[in-house]
């Protein structure tokens, strides 16, 4: 490896900082209700959708009231994302006359696409027309961003206000998301896509006759919309199959550091929204700064584990035994595990290689990066909310390290905080190792591995932890389509999704009742390098005691055994 | 060491969740070994493992009993002079009958006479009596407890020493402040605080999280063909719970009540003792607090430089007659200028004294004709002008400066003269400076309350340290201000005596009422303090935070510990089928049978050498919020990360040389 | 109820503005700003849609620089994108790319111990890669060059004319598309013959 390979790493997250913080104060004067930049354009369009949804924008809700909306809407769109697939056969945009997907598919598919998963148990391209890929999948990528968003912005409420019993209008917290968000930002990166060579067409497949005088069925779509959407509001869900390491879903250079960038933009944006709507800035840093760091570690161990090269294929003749299986040449080594390291930091789930043919560290620090909760940035919204999630439990330890009752940010941490908190934590992360459990010992679970021995291990924990975590990537070689992994992983995603909102909701309402307890010289700074540090290590921490045996079992055991030459 | 094993019950023990847990899991470990027993097969491991776990239940058991002991004897200590004691019961009719103590009800009323024990808590509602307190107190000086006023309370098993009162009974046997702080230090009736609760709810939380994973693993080994024992499986979950501060947990927090007992304050609610931990404003009454109480005379000032002694003599004088504590100073400061010792001094022949009195507000004597006054500079004004004199420019800058400087002046007169000015000072208590820069340390910041002007308060204010204060105070002032505070989120501490404090001390986060004060303060407090020594506020607020550093560092250890565990097992477990996994084996244990018992041990034989520390808590020094933290995580984080590697290895040396493995 | 109609009303506006109206406003405005990538940048020579310069094809003759080996079924079906998801200890990926060495040295003419260049026997993640690296298409400059009766120095000449620099030389990997090169071959190739 030459020095200058790592420059990507260097600039990305120089660039992801400057683009985050401007950003995430812009978030926070759009939910604050303050006038921005795009303010004289989206005004008019903004309140008329409230005159549609006879909304008015000053109606504060309660938690329960908030989380009631928040439920009823992603019902609806399970339903009709349901009906949708089935009944898409009769409908029109679907030049390759496609049949209704099979129920548990369309199913899965509908709970992954609301739940912000994008999980797929399909092939996309032979499976959705175009009506199902913009009116349900395109819509819910919007949808299940910005009900993600939603609710974050919600719980920072709780902490900057006091003495209320009021969140915010979560119809208004959704609108603003998607039309001051979400649409002018897909808008900049599908042009960028286009312009790159991602195809945004409705015509049909195409059929080519090679140069060796072969047919190839060339299949396209509206993809550059979808595929802005889909990185920025860290969906993953990707049009083709292959997602994005399909040539049409990132073709250049330029099309994969917009894929990257996109991806992580809102996540890292969110801390500084906090920060900002907390009039405390350093706040904000401060909890960036943890999730960058973790981000920085994990890249540097999975650059590391890579670029080692597999010691089976050198054996045998591959030059420096590089792992390119399930990699594409013009992203290389390096901007492949950078995306992977980004899309399971986040809980996007794009990929641009195949995690499956990573070598079994690079595998085991991804399943990691989603299994400790998707905090490393996240998916939007629902990463900050992991994230303060640990924080409250780092404040727990610390407040009572220090002699006092804990307190976050000047709000008293009490039973109902904690065990809200551990439910956000704990849930994915257990339900997660109970369904991999179940996988790996009845026949239902194993027939769909690719893989066998420890690697057949880690593909099952994967899917688990990816659907939990709402990620959606994939160790693509287990067979997702079948009924025990589409009801299984339909559970998952779901307790994954409701788990880390619905207790974020009610600590932000019970939080938004307290005082705010002063800052003085007893209590303990948030915004520095020792907060940090040990918010860093609680999650690490959590992390690793829930993990190791299992990863030891899987990752770990068959890195053991490639380094003593052994396959399966 | 009876109790521990009394506490086995698992219906008790099931209060506590995470040890509950461990004994029905050693339950099933019991069941393997008699199992074992049957069929015969060797049940060495198996029986070690459960032999352990006993121990670690039992160990866990000892440190609560342990703490629940100590505290039972400090309070049935103080508990004992009341129980054997009779009581004058006096009737409607007038005629008084012997009863038991316990007999009285609440509303009752009992005579004490000279020699008689007070036979419950109450206020004395006729007469005054010199109160010996030493048995709860230890403080040997009697004091005085007269009706009306904030002197009136008196305790159960304190004894009078002279005079006769009349005592309303104000509480139930059973009821007492005493019986309350009993039973907050026996665990069977011990209510859980609100932070034991939340950190319960993490210790669950942390539980099941291991089940779920130990639960898991067998099914994950499974696939990867290693069998793994459910003793090996128990004995993993038993070492990742965190049994450490599960098992000391309840020990902390009666510890602490312990502890506060011993500094003769009694809490009527442990949520009280660590919201104390919390508490950054101080109020404190500058009488009695901060000042000794009385304004000490300090100065004699002379209108004519050459004839000071002249004024020292009319002070001296003038203020015989004087009974107030300020008199005295003003007799005690000129004796000690004019050299004379002891009584020497005597009124002299044919002299007529003018005592003080509070509307005159001046005191003197009538001697050969000649009229010497002291008192206020407003009333020797008046009486200076009736004599037809005038108070000279001179009197009138020095009057100034004294009052500039924070002083009280009070002036001298002989019949139409002014002959000198007396500085009487407010003298700060012994070591308030000391304890109040300590508050400032902690982050407490704390608030002078006082009737005196602006300028004196501001003057007694820097002179203590204290970082701000509320002048010309009326009474219920203190109410607003705490609810001021209050509203900007600061948790309020106040020490209050009087009736007209009580209100105040209802609605304070932390009320401190003195034991000597009314009845009505000490129920609206939520801790009392036996000395009625208002700066031991400080004590209170060590043990609170105490109380919780000893819990938070407890916890980071246990967590801590895991790790080191998980690279003694781990590795143990797969070994066999996968003999490369022996790079996880970092310690390099005997053998996996030994790393697995050797983890068990050292998780039980933690909990007993970590009970001291329980019980006398991590220590604490008033210091940045960030420095403590970063103290207590290198001990308490790191040392929980290093000390079981170390542990670990040396129980595996030497159960293999013992050859128990 | 009320937030029940509500979210139903909100659903159906947003799905029209998000699946409706924001891919079909994308599609004209892409249609007019970049009507060749918007469509799949498709190569035509004449009627004949050629398959498109970002999607791989699979060559097998001696006289076209080769690609990367696909998993999809059939190799390179641009209808069903695909990677292999063999785990890097898989004894069937190990078989695999025993197989390809031995191929791609049998065809190259390289001695048996000459390691191979990873991209060239290990499968890429879409199955639909365009590039290979510089390194492996110099590697077959020798026999394409001889099969085509050409100097290896002209079609090295044209290779390098094909190469793609990373993003402001820093993002992704300098590389090779073959699809393109190998037309230009046929391009070259035919003046060749014509002259």
């Amino acid at each position: 490896m030459i020095i200058t390979d790592l420059i990507p790493v260097l600039v990305l997250p120089c660039v992801l900082t400057v683009l985050a913080i401007f950003l995430g104060e812009y978030m926070a004067k759009v939910f604050n209700g303050e006038r921005t930049l795009l303010t004289p354009l989206l005004n008019s369009p903004e309140q008329f959708l409230y005159k549609i949804f006879g909304v008015n924008k000053n109606d504060e809700m309660s938690w329960k009231t908030y989380s009631w909306a928040f439920i009823v809407f992603n019902i609806i769109g399970i339903v009709a994302l349901f009906l949708l697939q089935i009944l898409q056969g009769f409908l029109p945009f679907n030049p390759q006359k496609l049949g209704p997907v099979h129920w548990d598919i369309a199913l899965n598919t509908a709970i992954s696409f609301v739940t912000n998963t994008n999980w797929q148990a399909y092939s996309g391209e032979q499976t959705m027309s175009y009506l199902t890929q913009m009116m349900g999948l395109t819509v819910q990528n919007f949808l299940s961003a910005a009900v993600g968003i939603a609710p974050a912005i919600a719980l920072i409420r709780g902490f900057a206000r006091k003495e209320t019993s009021t969140l915010g209008n979560f119809w208004v917290d959704l609108t603003r998301s998607i039309i001051y968000i979400l649409l002018p930002l897909t808008l900049i990166w599908s042009l960028v896509f286009v312009s790159q060579g991602v195809v945004q067409t409705l015509h049909p497949q195409i059929d080519a006759l090679t140069l060796e005088g072969q047919k190839q069925i060339i299949s396209v779509g509206p993809v550059a919309s979808q595929e802005a959407i889909k990185q920025l509001g860290t969906n993953g869900g990707g049009f083709f199959n292959a997602n994005s390491s399909h040539p049409f879903e990132n073709p250049t250079p330029l099309t994969d550091f917009m894929a990257v960038l996109g991806l992580l933009l809102i996540p890292a944006a969110l801390p500084f929204t906090f920060g900002a709507m907390l009039k405390n800035r350093r706040q904000g840093w401060a909890i960036y700064a943890s999730m960058l760091m973790l981000f920085i570690i994990g890249v540097g161990l999975i650059i590391g584990t890579e670029v080692q090269g597999n010691p089976l294929l050198e054996k045998i003749g591959v030059m420096g035994g590089v792992n390119m299986e399930g990699k594409e040449v013009r992203c290389g080594i390096i901007n492949s595990v950078l995306f992977a390291q980004s899309t399971t930091a986040t809980s996007c789930g794009a990929v641009n290689s195949m995690h499956d043919s990573l070598m079994p560290l690079s595998g085991l620090i991804l399943i990691f990066n989603i299994a400790i909760g998707e905090v490393i940035f996240g998916g939007v919204g629902t990463g900050l909310i992991s994230m303060l999630a640990y924080a409250v439990l780092t404040m727990f330890i610390a407040g009572l390290m220090i002699g006092r009752t804990p307190e976050f940010i000047g709000k008293k941490l009490e039973s109902f905080e904690m065990v809200m908190s551990i439910i956000i934590i704990l849930s994915p992360a257990l339900l997660l190792l109970v369904l991999s459990s179940i996988a790996i010992s009845t026949q239902a679970g194993l027939s769909s591995l690719n893989n066998m021995g420890s690697h057949g291990l880690s593909e099952i924990l994967y899917a688990y932890a990816s659907t939990a975590g709402n990620n959606g990537s994939a160790f693509g070689g287990l067979n997702a389509g079948t009924l025990f992994y589409t009801l299984t992983t339909s559970l998952a995603m779901l307790v994954g999704r409701f788990s880390t909102v619905i207790p974020a909701l009610a600590i932000a309402g019970f939080l938004a009742t307290k005082k705010i307890v002063p800052a003085g010289i007893a209590t303990f700074p948030t915004t520095g390098v020792l907060f940090i540090v040990m918010l860093v290590s609680v999650v690490v921490i959590v992390g690793a005691l829930t993990f190791f045996p299992v990863l030891t079992l899987g990752p770990f055991i068959e890195h053991l055994q490639i380094f003593a030459g052994k396959a399966f | 060491m009876k109790d521990s094993v009394i506490k086995l019950n698992p219906v008790s023990m099931m209060k506590n969740p995470v040890m509950g847990i461990v004994e029905i899991v050693t339950l099933i470990t019991s069941l393997i070994v008699l199992g074992d027993l049957y069929s015969g097969k060797s049940f060495s491991y198996d029986g070690q493992i459960t032999c352990w776990l006993w121990f670690t239940i039992i160990f866990a058991n000892f440190a609560e009993a342990l703490a629940e002991g100590q505290g039972r004897a400090q309070a049935e200590s103080l508990k004992k002079n009341r129980s054997e004691a009779f009581a004058k019961k006096l009737h409607a009719d007038g005629s008084s009958e012997r009863i038991p103590a316990l007999q009285l009800r609440k509303g009752d009323i009992v005579i004490v006479e000279d020699g008689d024990p007070v036979p419950g808590d109450g206020d004395v509602v006729e007469g005054a009596a010199l109160i010996d307190e030493s048995a709860i107190t230890g403080e040997s000086a009697p004091v005085i407890r007269e009706a009306g006023g904030d002197r009136c309370g008196v305790t159960g098993g304190t004894r009078v020493l002279s005079g006769t009162i009349k005592v309303k009974i104000t509480t139930n046997p059973g009821e007492t402040f005493l019986d309350q702080m009993i039973a907050m230090v026996e665990g069977a009736k011990r209510q859980k605080t609100p932070n034991e609760k939340a950190l319960n709810i993490l210790l669950i939380g942390l539980t099941v999280t291991f089940i779920v994973v130990v639960i898991t693993l067998k099914y994950f080994a499974g696939y990867m063909n290693v069998i793994v024992g459910i003793s090996t499986l128990i004995a993993l979950l038993v070492c990742l719970m965190p049994t450490t501060i599960g098992g000391l947990l309840p020990a902390i927090g009666i510890a602490g009540m312990d502890r506060l007992l011993r500094h003769n304050f009694i809490a009527t609610s442990g949520r009280a003792v660590e919201a104390a931990g919390d508490v950054d404003v101080v109020l404190m009454d500058k009488t009695g607090t901060i000042t000794l109480g009385n304004r000490v005379a300090t100065d004699f000032l002379p209108a004519d430089e050459s004839d000071k002694k002249t004024l020292v003599n009319a002070a001296l004088l003038s203020s015989l007659a004087d009974e107030t504590p300020e008199g005295r100073s003003i007799v005690i400061l000129a004796k000690e200028q004019l050299g004379v010792r002891g009584r020497d001094i005597r009124a002299p022949e044919g002299a007529i004294f003018f005592p003080f009195s509070a509307d005159k507000r001046m005191s003197g004597i009538n001697w050969n004709g000649h009229k010497i006054m002291k008192g206020s500079s407003a009333a020797i004004h008046d009486f200076v002008i009736s004599n037809n004199g005038r108070v000279s420019e001179k009197i009138q800058k020095i009057t100034a400066d004294v009052s500039r400087e924070g002083s009280t002046p009070l002036l001298v007169a002989e019949d139409d003269k002014v002959l000198g000015v007396i500085r009487l000072k407010d003298v700060l208590k012994e070591g308030i400076k000391g304890r109040i820069s300590q508050l400032g340390q902690m982050g407490i910041k704390s608030v002078m309350i006082t009737g005196d002007n602006p300028l004196t308060a501001a003057t007694i204010a820097a002179e203590a340290g204290i970082d701000d204060f509320v002048a010309e105070a009326k009474p219920d002032i203190k109410l607003d201000l705490i609810r001021k505070y209050q509203s900007k989120g600061h948790l309020v501490a106040m020490i209050g005596d009087g009736t007209n404090d009580a209100p105040a001390l209802a609605q304070a986060d932390v009320a401190v009422a003195m034991n000597a004060g009314t009845q009505a303060a000490r129920e609206a407090a939520n801790i009392v303090d036996l000395d009625s020594n208002p700066t031991k506020l400080l004590d209170i607020v060590e043990i609170g935070k105490q109380i919780l550093i000893t819990r938070g560092s407890l916890t980071t250890f246990s967590v801590a510990n895991d790790v080191a565990k998980y690279f003694a097992i781990i590795p143990a477990i797969f070994v066999t089928q996968y003999p490369n996994l022996s790079v996880l084996n970092i310690m390099n244990l005997s053998s996996a049978n030994s790393a697995v018992l050797s983890a068990v041990i050292f998780n039980a034989i933690i909990i007993p050498m970590l009970i001291p520390l329980a019980l006398r808590g991590v220590r604490y020094k008033p210091a940045t919020a960030s420095t403590l933290l970063r103290r207590n995580l290198l001990i308490y984080g790191l040392g929980g990360l290093v000390v079981p590697f170390a542990g670990i290895k040396l129980i595996d040396l030497i159960i293999s040389s013992l050859g128990l493995v | 109820m009320l937030q029940v109609k509500r979210a139903v009303i909100v659903f159906v506006s947003f799905s029209l503005l998000c699946g409706l109206v924001y891919p079909l406003g994308i599609t004209a405005i892409a249609q007019i700003l970049f009507p060749y990538q918007s469509r799949g940048s498709l190569l035509i020579s004449g009627n004949q849609c050629i398959g498109s310069e970002l999607i791989g094809q699979m060559f097998t003759s001696p006289k076209y620089f080769h690609g990367r080996p696909s998993a999809t079924d059939p190799a390179y079906n641009a209808g069903g994108s695909a990677g292999s998801n063999l785990g890097p200890s898989s004894a069937q990926l190990l078989e695999q790319v025993k197989e390809r060495i031995a191929e791609m040295r049998r065809e190259n003419g390289l001695s048996p111990a000459t390691p191979v260049p990873a991209d060239m026997v290990l499968a890429s993640a879409s199955g639909l890669d365009p590039h290979i690296s510089m390194r492996s298409a110099m590697l077959q400059v020798r026999r394409v060059a001889g099969e085509r009766g050409l100097p290896e120095a002209e079609v090295e000449l044209l290779l390098r004319h094909y190469v793609e620099t990373p993003l402001l030389r820093m993002w992704g990997q300098e590389r090779v598309n073959v699809l393109r090169l190998n037309m230009a071959l046929d391009t070259r190739g035919n003046n060749h013959t014509i002259n």
